[in-house]
């Protein structure tokens, strides 16, 4: 299994980061605006009531008989009474005289002199919005005196502003809350939608059988194609090079098995003619090495054949049990050879889709393998059954079984089983037969009997 | 014009004043002219609430009683003034008072609106209607209509008066009958009867029309609810207006007049409780507050508590019941130049020799 390169972060993750950062800016910059503005609001509304009251204040002085005459307007505080019940202090000076009221609550300086003057201070402990507003009034006195300059100030405090306040202040932090909230859900959302067509390719890609090197023609949004077209053009280089020693073993198998079937020719001649023991046994030797060099290059042409048709299987409608019977007339010469009987029993038609040639490679190689390991004058039985969605051919022989531990390894190339010491194999065997069960979805079970010893070979075929 | 009840008052007070003077001259209270003081609670109490009050210590008596049932360790110093020295003693001496109660709802507003009333809010707070306590400083325990206490002699073969247009009328049919017989407050001297009359001017025109009348059939001044309902119940009077309901309630001879909530309005005035910003003790404050407020909105039961209940409908419970509104308006007939004026109108209207 190959590793990927160190990960540098989510996509995912910094998506996540970006969005929801983003809306948390959003969301406070939301926040201190609305309360920013509700606060403006409060304030020039409460100004306003303060203005307004200051000006009846105001406009009810006037001279009588020459004398200041202040009537307070019932309405000039009622008219303050909010919610929260403020407190309300005023002090009226005539030409900066102080004239009733409260005495230490001082003036605003006005702005202009139509215009009221606000501040905010702290009046007998409390926070307070004053407001001055000046008037001319006059003249006071005789003809000749100047206009008297009435000034009234007032101030409010501003607890019910502040509770109004508090109020916009958890509405605002509510309406930031359920942005943020809502930003997150899409960011959320938007993130997933962006990795999808990722995670697609990736789950095709890993989905792929080991020998699966077709291009990648899925759709892809227009951002991975450039990533896509380079997969396949890797994918298509990697084909090109795996094809190319497949040829080149196949080649050189060929090349090697037809000199070899002479010189094995040769040597049984060379057998007949030697008349000494000790030679007699080096030709058989010899014929022994040849024996074992022509099926090794025999099976190497196959598994060159089996990985060039698994890619593009001719598939036809086969009889499992047909198949299974003609290979076994034809192995039987071989398997009398070492006295061996192969008992083979089909159950009625068992039909799959296949292709022909490689299910009798795979049928074949787990065949020779049965007769070679199988004591002499044993039997070797093999089934051809349904079960369930399966067709399944089963071969049990006698001989030592597999190794408990190798059931995986014996299925890769050059493998073989620690206990086959002596008898002639290349190791390609399993390995082909396991290759035709993938091609075909199906799979090779390699298990030892459970009563008594010899291996336990099923092909599973899926049904057609 | 005669004020005969007010030298008589004045006496009283002087020698109650008097007596008085010589117990507690040692305490700080010696600035204040108190109408009566008394103890109550054992001499060993760990605390003294000192309660400065306008209300009569015999009304008042049954709720510290209760009080001080529930709080055996509290002793309660119980200070009677008239709201004009309860208002001086406070803006002078806060420290000197835990608890401030008084009729003079304008007084006690500007207390609480000068900082001289500590905020409390309590279960008990919570329940109190928003128009029956203002800023969590003052708080109304009892309401108190203003009457027309007519004598029944003097209303012989008259229709009684339901409303000040009534009044109006019948005091312009029979000028001869209701001559020197007319009461009301001398504003100049009774603090109650100036918020009576700046509130029912602020009403309607008809206060202005009634005391012109009244001034004209030579009306009779006087410093308080009672001296009136005195004076009518002698037979001196044939019509005191503005006057406390129940106190002529309360009284024996109360078969002698009739008691009659204008129709057109009555103004009811709210007796409020402060805490002092002084207090040293603001928990004890607080629970007395509470508990006199739980006697008085929640209807706990106390032997002899003879103010009226409140309920929560409060304004709503009567269409001609003008509930006066606790807040800054009440601080505008305050205006040394509002009063003067009102005042200088009142009297022109009243005095016309």
């Amino acid at each position: 299994m190959t590793r990927a390169g160190p990960g540098t972060g989510s996509i995912r993750g910094r998506l996540m980061v970006l969005l929801l950062g983003g809306s948390a800016i959003l969301a406070l910059a939301l926040f201190w605006v609305v309360q920013g503005f509700a606060r403006q609001l409060a304030e020039e509304s409460q100004d306003n009531i303060l203005s307004a009251s200051v000006t009846s204040i105001l406009d009810a002085a006037r001279i009588e008989n020459g004398a200041l005459v202040l009537d307070l307007p019932y309405s000039a505080f009622s008219m303050l009474a909010n919610l929260h019940d403020d407190a309300v202090y005023y002090a009226i000076r005539a030409d900066d005289t102080f004239l009733t009221g409260y005495d230490d609550l001082a003036a605003v300086p006005l702005p202009r002199a139509d215009m009221p003057g606000f501040a905010t201070r702290s009046f007998l402990d409390q926070d307070v919005r004053v407001v001055t507003a000046e008037r001319a009034l006059g003249p006071g006195g005789g003809q000749d005196s100047a206009p008297i300059r009435l000034s009234a100030t007032l101030a409010q405090t501003r607890s019910g502003q502040e509770i109004t306040l508090t109020r916009i202040s958890r509405a605002a932090a509510a309406v930031g809350l359920g942005v943020f909230a809502g930003a997150a859900v899409l960011a959320l959302a938007a993130s997933r939608s962006a990795i999808a067509p990722l995670e697609r390719l990736t789950l095709s890609v890993t989905r792929r059988g080991p020998q699966d090197l077709r291009p990648v023609t899925a759709p892809v949004p227009l951002e991975m194609v450039p990533l896509v077209a380079a997969l396949n053009r890797f994918i298509g280089r990697l084909r090109g090079s795996l094809a190319r020693s497949e040829d080149f073993i196949a080649e050189a198998a060929h090349r090697v098995r037809t000199p070899l079937a002479t010189v094995r020719m040769q040597a049984e001649v060379t057998l007949q003619r030697v008349e000494r023991e000790e030679n007699r046994k080096s030709v058989r030797e010899m014929i022994r090495a040849i024996d074992e060099s022509s099926r090794a290059a025999g099976q190497l042409l196959d598994h060159a054949m089996v990985t060039f048709r698994a890619d593009q299987l001719e598939e036809t409608d086969l009889d499992l049990g047909a198949v299974t019977r003609d290979l076994t007339d034809r192995l039987r010469p071989t398997a009398d050879l070492r006295d061996i009987a192969l008992q083979a029993r089909a159950d009625d038609p068992v039909p799959i889709r296949g292709d022909a040639i490689l299910v009798q490679n795979a049928l074949r190689n787990v065949l020779d393998n049965a007769i070679k390991y199988a004591p002499e004058g044993s039997a070797v039985r093999i089934t051809v059954t349904r079960q369930g969605e399966e067709g399944v051919v089963m071969l049990r022989d006698t001989g030592p079984g597999f190794p408990p531990d190798g059931m995986t390894r014996l299925r890769r190339r050059f493998q073989r089983g620690a206990n086959v010491d002596g008898i002639v194999g290349s190791g390609l065997g399993l390995t082909i037969a396991d290759e035709v069960m993938r091609a075909h979805g199906g799979t090779l079970d390699l298990r030892n009997n459970p009563d008594g010893g010899g291996a336990c070979v099923s092909l599973r075929f899926p049904m057609a | 014009m005669r004020i005969p009840a007010l030298s008589d008052g004045l006496i009283r007070a002087l020698t109650l004043a008097l007596t008085l003077a010589c117990i507690i001259a040692a305490h700080p209270v010696q600035a204040l002219d108190v109408e009566d003081r008394r103890r109550f609670g054992p001499d060993s109490a760990a605390q003294v609430l000192r309660i400065l009050s306008t209300a009569d210590t015999d009304v008042f008596a049954p709720v510290i009683r209760a009080f001080l049932i529930q709080e055996p360790d509290i002793a309660v110093d119980y200070i009677v003034a008239s709201s004009g020295a309860v208002m001086a003693a406070m803006t002078k001496r806060p420290q000197d008072f835990d608890v401030v109660i008084s009729s003079a709802m304008d007084l006690q507003t500007k207390l609480a609106n000068d900082g001289f009333a500590l905020s409390h809010r309590s279960a008990t707070t919570e329940t109190i209607p928003d128009w029956a306590r203002w800023r969590d400083h003052l708080f109304a325990f009892t309401r108190e209509p203003a009457t027309l206490v007519l004598s029944r002699d003097a209303f012989r073969g008259l229709p009684l008066p339901r409303s000040r247009q009534d009044l109006i009328a019948l005091l312009r049919q029979h000028p001869d009958r209701f001559h020197g017989r007319v009461g009301t407050y001398d504003l100049r001297a009774s603090g109650l009867g100036y918020l009576f009359a700046t509130q029912d001017a602020r009403m309607s025109e008809s206060y202005w029309r009634l005391t012109e009348i009244m001034g004209s059939l030579d009306a009779q001044l006087y410093c308080c609810s009672s001296a009136m309902i005195d004076a009518v119940a002698r037979g001196d009077l044939a019509v005191a207006y503005n006057v406390l309901g129940s106190y002529a309630r309360a009284r024996p001879d109360a078969d002698r007049y009739e008691i009659i909530q204008p129709q057109d309005f009555t103004t009811v005035m709210l007796r409020t409780a402060l805490i002092s910003r002084g207090t040293q003790a603001p928990q004890a404050a607080g629970r007395f507050l509470d508990h006199m407020l739980d006697i008085a909105w929640l209807g706990k039961t106390t032997e002899g508590y003879e103010f009226d209940r409140l309920s929560q409908t409060g304004p709503a419970s009567g269409a001609h019941l003008r509930y006066i509104r606790l807040g800054p308006g009440l601080l505008v007939h305050l205006d040394r130049f509002k009063k003067d004026s009102f005042l200088r109108a009142w009297e022109s209207a009243i005095l016309q020799d």
